[in-house]
């Protein structure tokens, strides 16, 4: 992993807003987990598609609009965990909350998602930067509750 | 001579807080007098209002009294008892409703509003339709962002019962002619609801020179307090309304076998306490507008945003959707950024904006963009501060500098 300037920060979530990943609604969008992510302090509003087998995330997509930083974050965490073990996948997106409340956190594996260090400079956006990570995690927790 | 720097000296806010405050189409600062106003009643004389005997509940019914003369003065209403207290915009436009419109439409009744309408002028109608089998019209814009009368007649049917419309667009900040509008609507047997919440803090408002049937507006987009706003309505209108809360305050007696008498209006429609303190307040905040003039505090507006507009003009990854607005609301975008990355960045640079849809959901379909960022003047804003937005806009295309 490179290390992250704030050139290099600002570049990571530029290409991500650009070109997000999956951002678009998969054609088999019926065999997802669904959830709507928006939020009552901005009119981001996308709808999160998260596919769980074996305990492993499968894949993501998610559709809307929304700023920046709300795409950019979600798009970097749904490339990050594709085929991941789903209690990993919850491991990062506690440690990236640690990073968001200025806690001390893992930043090895939160890979290119440190490039939100930043956001809590503007502590209004930090909302936008967990919309998708908050949403992954709810989809993942209910994954567990339907499997037990 | 309007001095705004004089008038900036009588907002405590502006010692305590640098911001360049640019969002008050969302809410104003108050000046000491409004502050001084609340606090004396919660300090000096606190009693409930309508129930007492003793001095102080007097001396409380008394100020409330007079707060609703001055508000009838206010907006040249007849009747002083056609200015009922509410707890705002929002509170007004859904007693007028729940309480006119589920009275007295009917299945295929017309209720015609437009696409300007914020939500609080839209969704209590949505409600009404439902319970009523009245229908909704959705007038678009004109070309230029207006509701006009010609637009009105042309959506308006022999079905027409209710017109409720914004008086000035809280997106595109355009005034509308309320007054001609008026007579369009009163010509084809209906009534027109007016949405006065961005146009009776900024000018002046003649509810009988423009004779229309029922009015809303909030207290704190015009220096009072939260909490506190004002339905305006015909008497003989108000009159044939059923009580939107049932309560203390509002009834003279009742029985067991469920038989009650009700206080006349406005009474009838403020059951339970008022808010007194805001009340105290707004009579505060009026007589503050009154002394500077409406006619002034709308001239100075209209000035600052005169020299806004043309600048922005000048810059070339600016649009503009509202150029010609006689108001003090400026709405823009940066080509290829959304608007709450604008506004954010703004922030950064101590500047106040709104970015988003200002919950007027329909008006993209007028606008073409999802989100827009609105900057909103008001009686003390300074050249100085539109400088400091300005130069914070003329760079904003580096928004993400607001994270580094």
């Amino acid at each position: 992993m490179p290390t992250f300037n704030s050139e290099l920060m600002r570049a990571t979530i530029l290409a991500h807003y650009e070109n997000p990943y999956h951002k678009e609604t998969p054609q088999n969008a019926g065999e997802f987990m669904q959830m709507s992510l928006n939020s009552t302090g901005c009119i981001d509003n996308f709808i999160l598609y998260l596919q769980v087998e074996n305990d492993k995330v499968v894949t993501g997509y998610f559709d809307g609009y929304g700023c920046t930083i709300s795409i950019a974050s979600t798009s970097i965490l749904l490339e990050m965990i594709e085929g991941m073990e789903i209690n990993q996948v919850l491991e990062i997106i506690a440690e990236y909350k640690k990073m968001l409340k200025s806690e001390p956190y893992d930043k090895d594996i939160l890979n290119e998602a440190i490039v939100f260090a930043n956001t809590v400079r503007q502590p209004s956006r930090i909302r936008c930067a967990t919309i998708g990570w908050d949403g992954v995690a709810e989809l993942i927790e209910k994954h567990k509750k339907e499997r037990k | 001579m309007y001095d705004v720097y004089k008038i900036r000296k009588d907002f405590p806010v502006f010692l305590n807080n640098k911001t360049v405050y640019l969002d008050n189409a969302a809410t104003t600062y108050k000046p000491q007098v409004v502050i001084d106003a609340v606090t004396d009643y919660l300090s000096k004389e606190t009693a409930n209002s309508g129930r007492g005997d003793y001095r102080d509940a007097y001396l409380v019914d008394k100020r409330v009294d007079e707060t609703r003369i001055l508000v009838k003065k206010f907006i040249n209403s007849k009747y002083a008892e056609e200015i009922v207290f509410t707890q705002g915009t929002t509170a007004s436009l859904n007693m007028i409703a729940v309480c006119y419109g589920e009275k007295f439409l009917k299945a295929n009744d017309e209720i015609l509003i437009s696409i300007a309408e914020h939500s609080s002028n839209t969704l209590p109608w949505v409600e009404v339709a439902r319970k009523t089998g009245a229908k909704i019209i959705y007038m678009p814009l004109t070309e230029d962002g207006l509701i006009t009368p010609k637009l009105v007649k042309e959506h308006m049917t022999k079905k027409t019962k209710i017109v409720s419309l914004v008086h000035v667009s809280n997106v595109l900040g355009y005034v509308n002619d309320v007054k001609k509008i008026a007579k369009v609507v009163h010509d084809m047997g209906a009534i027109i609801v007016v949405d006065g919440a961005q146009s009776v803090p900024h000018l002046p408002v003649d509810v009988q020179d423009m004779n229309i049937d029922f009015l809303a507006f909030s207290g704190h987009k015009m220096l009072a307090p939260t909490g506190i706003g004002i339905l305006y309505g015909k008497k003989h209108l108000l009159e044939k309304m059923d009580p939107y809360q049932m309560g203390g305050g509002m009834n003279i007696s009742y029985d067991k076998e469920g038989n009650y008498e009700l206080f006349k209006v406005p009474h009838r429609f403020e059951a339970g306490t008022l808010n007194i303190e805001a009340i105290y307040g707004l009579h505060a905040a009026i007589e503050y507008l009154n002394k500077i003039g409406m006619d002034n505090i709308a001239k100075h507006e209209h000035k600052l945003r005169r020299y806004a507009v043309a600048k922005l003009k000048e810059m070339d990854h600016v649009i503009l959707y509202n150029e010609n607005a006689e108001t003090g609301i400026i709405t823009f975008n940066i080509k290829g950024v959304f608007s709450q990355d604008i506004a954010t960045y703004l922030n950064s640079k101590n500047v106040a904006v709104r970015s988003g849809q200002h919950c007027a959901k329909f008006i993209k379909e007028y606008i073409g963009e999802i989100g827009t960022v609105r900057a909103s003047l008001y009686l003390y804003t300074t050249k100085e501060e539109i400088d400091t937005f300005l130069k914070a806009v003329e760079t904003s295309e580096n928004y993400l500098d607001a994270y580094f």
